[in-house]
């Protein structure tokens, strides 16, 4: 669990370019992240990468905050 | 010009398709060659970019089939490491009045020149946001802009092109995926070919340079749009029509 949030939180601090301390499990993308629907869609192709999973689009689209994340990619491994 | 950047035309093996593989071979790209059905017409094109020393491969794909498209993206990145340049080119004619139109004659033309254009450029897209950089140039049609009798279908689907690329030229702006248009006239094709003198005449009363177009004018205006001296453009479609519709 820890270790995904971690991984998770790396890919969004490099990608968004946003603090550590920000990236919390409650943290919305787009309200506490600044993150636009794009930058979203990159987040999600890089956790793709990452956890060398596919996510698909309806999936995708539920996935709203940092704990979104972490749990859909938790459901899954 | 184009060294080292990868290419992806589709309807490659004939006609405009051709010319403009040929020409990004030309400049240094490696090329996918697509074809649906032209396996024979794809290899010439494949071992006459060989002949000249670059790389090419031919991918057989029916770009109205989502499972087609995912797959020819696939292949060609595994071949050549990355993807660059997408030229959306595959297109299919199926005339008729208005009123003898059927539904699958238009359903047949949306699906490949519109649903493909769709298909293509949202498979290609994960590959162009990661290398934060491409070029995707759609193939629409001078009757997109200015309509034509007989064409309901591919006029609406050529429209189409030129509206998906604005909006995606907008949506993918800020990752650097510059998308333009090239809207032919009319050009010297197997289809121009089968046109009797009477109908060819009245074609140039319409073109102010009075002569029809070549497949190579069309390729020199998409190499153009590949390159780096085009980099501050993007949503345009360009005329390439001898003057036809301004």
């Amino acid at each position: 669990m820890a270790d995904t949030f971690d991984r998770v939180k790396q890919i969004i601090v490099d990608r968004l370019d946003v603090e550590e301390s920000k990236v919390t499990m409650e943290a919305s993308f787009k309200d506490d992240l600044e993150a636009d629907s794009l930058d979203v869609v990159e987040l999600v192709m890089e956790l793709e990468d990452e956890f060398d999973t596919e996510i698909a689009d309806e999936e995708a689209e539920k996935i709203n905050t940092v704990g979104d994340a972490v749990n859909y990619i938790n459901s899954i491994q | 010009m184009l060294e080292h950047q990868v290419a992806l035309v589709t309807g490659a093996s004939r006609g405009i398709g051709r010319a403009i593989a040929l020409e990004l071979a030309d400049k240094g790209a490696a090329v996918a060659v697509n074809y649906a059905g032209s396996e024979a017409k794809a290899q010439e094109v494949v071992e006459e970019i060989e002949a000249n020393g670059g790389k090419a491969i031919k991918i057989q794909a029916d770009v109205s089939k989502e499972a087609d498209v995912k797959d020819m993206v696939k292949q060609t990145i595994e071949a050549f490491g990355r993807l660059d340049i997408l030229v959306n080119n595959a297109g299919i004619a199926k005339d008729n009045l208005l009123m003898r139109m059927k539904e699958e004659e238009f359903d047949q033309v949306i699906d490949t020149n519109l649903k493909g254009v769709f298909l293509t450029t949202k498979a290609v897209t994960r590959q162009m946001m990661k290398q934060k950089s491409g070029r995707i140039i759609n193939i629409a049609s001078i009757v997109g802009v200015s309509g034509n009798p007989g064409q309901a279908n591919y006029v609406a689907a050529k429209a189409g092109v030129i509206g998906m690329t604005k909006s995606n030229a907008k949506e993918l702006a800020t990752r650097n995926i510059l998308v333009n248009a090239v809207a032919p006239g009319f050009i010297t094709t197997d289809m121009t070919d089968e046109l009797s003198e009477e109908q060819r005449e009245e074609m140039l009363k319409m073109i102010p340079l009075n002569r029809l177009g070549e497949a190579k004018d069309i390729a020199n205006v998409v190499r153009f749009l590949a390159s780096e001296d085009s980099s501050y453009m993007t949503g345009q479609t360009i005329h390439v029509d001898g003057g036809m519709v301004m």
